[in-house]
């Protein structure tokens, strides 16, 4: 279990260090960089090189954003190995859904309760 | 990028001039510093969330297969808190990239447009703008795995793989 | 009077006879804030969104000037004013309560400047009794229209700048001898100056090259030299922005001392304050000059002082449209009014 939270720490760490220096060298704003790393992470699972690091790195795998990418070609595979190639249209949001759904609701609930500090 | 951005708009001989003169003066950016922080800023968020999906299987019996949905529902709620707050801004100047690239980062660039626009009202306001920063990573998301699906579903059915 | 290719003389020497000047929480924590009249602890001011609180900087700041002024705003001709905030609305709003025939104005940072040498202009040819004139910016609006929400956690660069949320406004008169205010003697309107640099997270070095050439022009127009003035200050090239001005105008031939040389988005802020390269915006320039500079004028620090307020000319959409950033710089020349007798 330990070991799990030292390899969180290290593997979380590094991606966000491979964003950093999207950021500072090659000089991308916040949304280039991430999209970038989505694709990454979607590029990944479709070698099945993902599902291994999640494995290895539990949520140093499935915190950053390159997750997302994952389970979006997770749950498109999924479907279509079920239901043939419409599958990839279907499946794709099946897997992944709490973290949009999450942060829907949340940003509608948090315009709801807070007001901006600046 | 920024050298390709120049050379599209064909730059004259006194703006290169200007433009080496001026990178001398240019504040440079702490590159290892910001890595570092990067590095433990964004280990610690998944050290947490590592946590909170212990958590879930514990107490809610969930497997390690079935924990990731709430365990990034949690972390989003979290951002919801550490932004409304007025908290997530100032760790994003400290951390970087290393609370912009967790899920929490994608949280705050929702919550933080959700919560700004409020001034404009619900329907226009908040629904309008909150997709703001993050629909690009939702966009390439959804794009990238559809073609990275298709290109492996055909391969599959092709008995290529 | 025309002087040279882009300047005017004011001959008869228009008086600033009051100012008024507003901020928020982070000028009070700043090193000019004895120099403001009025000090903000929040930036909602009271009002429902940040747009509206930038307006009501402005509203007072105007009120303040007509205070220490003596004069309703029923008797001021005109008002020349602009701010950062799309179609100018803080502005135009602050207009509409105010009543006072309106010259909306866009020139970014450069603004206070812009509508000081016209005003002075307006005034020098007695096309005026009263003229008020100003310029404003809030940090949470323009930050919304320009940059991320407010509460988005984007890491700002060590080049990029702090808006400052202020106003500062001005009340012009035509001269009368002996009564002891600042005056202008002269102003020189600037071009745009285009240097390709396309970061908008560096706007000081975009903008170096704009203050830069209207200096010169400023100098060639009027036949002077910079020890003509004690004090040279730009607008808010920052930290990255005013090295290089330094450079760049040495390099032209012009001999300036660095001490003569300052810039209001340096003297605003105290070092401890997180706004990496320094101060910016349309209230910048406007703020340091209406407040703290004026008030050593008066005190007899500075003699004769020349106000290069810069600006850059771009939008977020520009940005997205791989556009460079353009600037622009007017400078003022200030002075005491002369003695009697």
């Amino acid at each position: 279990m330990l070991a799990m939270f030292f390899w969180a720490f290290v593997i979380g760490g590094l991606i966000c260090v491979i964003g950093q220096l999207l950021f500072d060298v090659a000089k991308l704003t916040p949304g280039h960089t991430l999209s970038l790393l989505v694709v990454i992470g979607a590029i990944l699972d479709g070698f099945g090189l993902y599902e291994p690091l999640m494995d290895f790195a539990g949520a140093g795998a499935t915190i950053p954003i390159t997750s997302f990418g994952n389970s979006l070609v997770h749950g498109a595979m999924q479907d279509a190995q079920a239901h043939g190639i419409i599958g990839v249209l279907t499946g794709m949001f099946q897997v992944t859904s709490s973290g949009i759904s999450a942060a829907i609701i949340f940003g509608f609930i948090g315009a709801l309760i807070f007001k901006p500090k600046g | 990028m920024m050298e390709s951005k120049q050379k599209k708009q064909n730059t004259t001989l006194q703006q290169r001039n200007y433009q080496q003169l001026q990178q001398k003066h240019e504040i440079k950016r702490p590159v290892l510093k910001n890595c570092i922080k990067a590095f433990f800023v964004g280990g610690l968020i998944c050290v947490i969330g590592q946590a909170v999906s212990y958590f879930y299987i514990y107490f809610f019996n969930f497997t390690e297969q079935s924990v990731g949905n709430p365990t990034v529902a949690t972390m989003v709620f979290f951002s919801m808190l550490l932004t409304g707050f007025g908290v997530y801004d100032r760790l994003g100047q400290f951390g970087g990239a290393g609370s912009a690239v967790p899920v929490t980062g994608f949280g705050n660039a929702v919550i933080s447009a959700a919560i700004e626009h409020r001034t404009e009202g619900f329907v226009l306001g908040v629904g309008g703008n909150m997709f703001k920063l993050a629909g690009s990573v939702i966009l390439f998301g959804v794009f990238s795995a559809f073609v990275v699906a298709l290109i492996k579903t055909l391969l599959i059915i092709w008995g290529v793989l | 009077m025309l002087k040279g290719h882009q300047s005017w003389l004011f001959a008869n020497r228009p008086m600033i006879t009051a100012t008024g000047v507003t901020g928020g929480p982070f000028e009070a924590n700043g090193k000019l804030a004895n120099d403001f009249d009025l000090l903000y602890e929040d930036l909602w001011m009271g009002k429902e969104s940040y747009e509206k609180a930038h307006r009501l900087l402005l509203e007072e700041a105007i009120k303040m000037a007509l205070q220490k002024g003596n004069v309703q705003k029923e008797q001021v001709q005109f008002l020349f004013a602009g701010d950062l905030i799309n179609q100018i609305t803080p502005t135009s709003f602050a207009a509409r309560t105010m009543q006072v025939p309106y010259f909306g104005l866009f020139g970014a940072c450069s603004t206070s400047m812009e509508g000081l040498a016209l005003s002075s202009f307006v005034v020098n040819y007695q096309g005026a009794k009263y003229v008020l004139t100003g310029a404003s910016s809030h940090n949470a609006a323009v930050e919304k229209q320009f940059r991320y929400p407010t509460e988005y956690g984007g890491q700002k660069p060590p080049t990029a700048q702090w808006t400052i949320t202020g106003a500062g406004v001005a009340l012009v008169e035509p001269n009368e001898p002996g009564k002891q205010h600042p005056v202008t003697t002269s102003a020189t309107i600037g071009k745009v100056i285009d240097m390709g640099l396309t970061d908008p997270f560096n706007m000081g070095g975009a903008m170096a090259p704009a203050a830069v050439d209207t200096i010169i022009a400023h100098f060639r127009d009027m036949q002077l030299d910079p020890s003509y003035y004690d004090l040279i200050v730009t607008g808010d090239l920052g930290r990255v922005g005013h090295d290089t001005a330094f450079e760049l105008l040495n390099k032209s031939g012009l001999k300036l001392e660095r001490k003569q040389f300052q810039d209001c988005g340096l003297l605003i802020y105290k070092d401890e304050q997180p706004v990496q390269s320094g101060g910016s915006g349309a209230g910048c320039s406007a703020t340091v000059l209406y407040g703290h500079l004026l008030n050593q004028l008066k005190k007899g620090t500075y003699k004769r002082m020349l106000v290069v307020a810069t600006g850059a000319l771009l939008s977020p959409l520009s940005f997205q449209q791989n556009e460079s950033i353009p600037c622009i710089a007017h400078a003022v020349a200030i002075e005491m009014n002369e003695e009697k007798g």
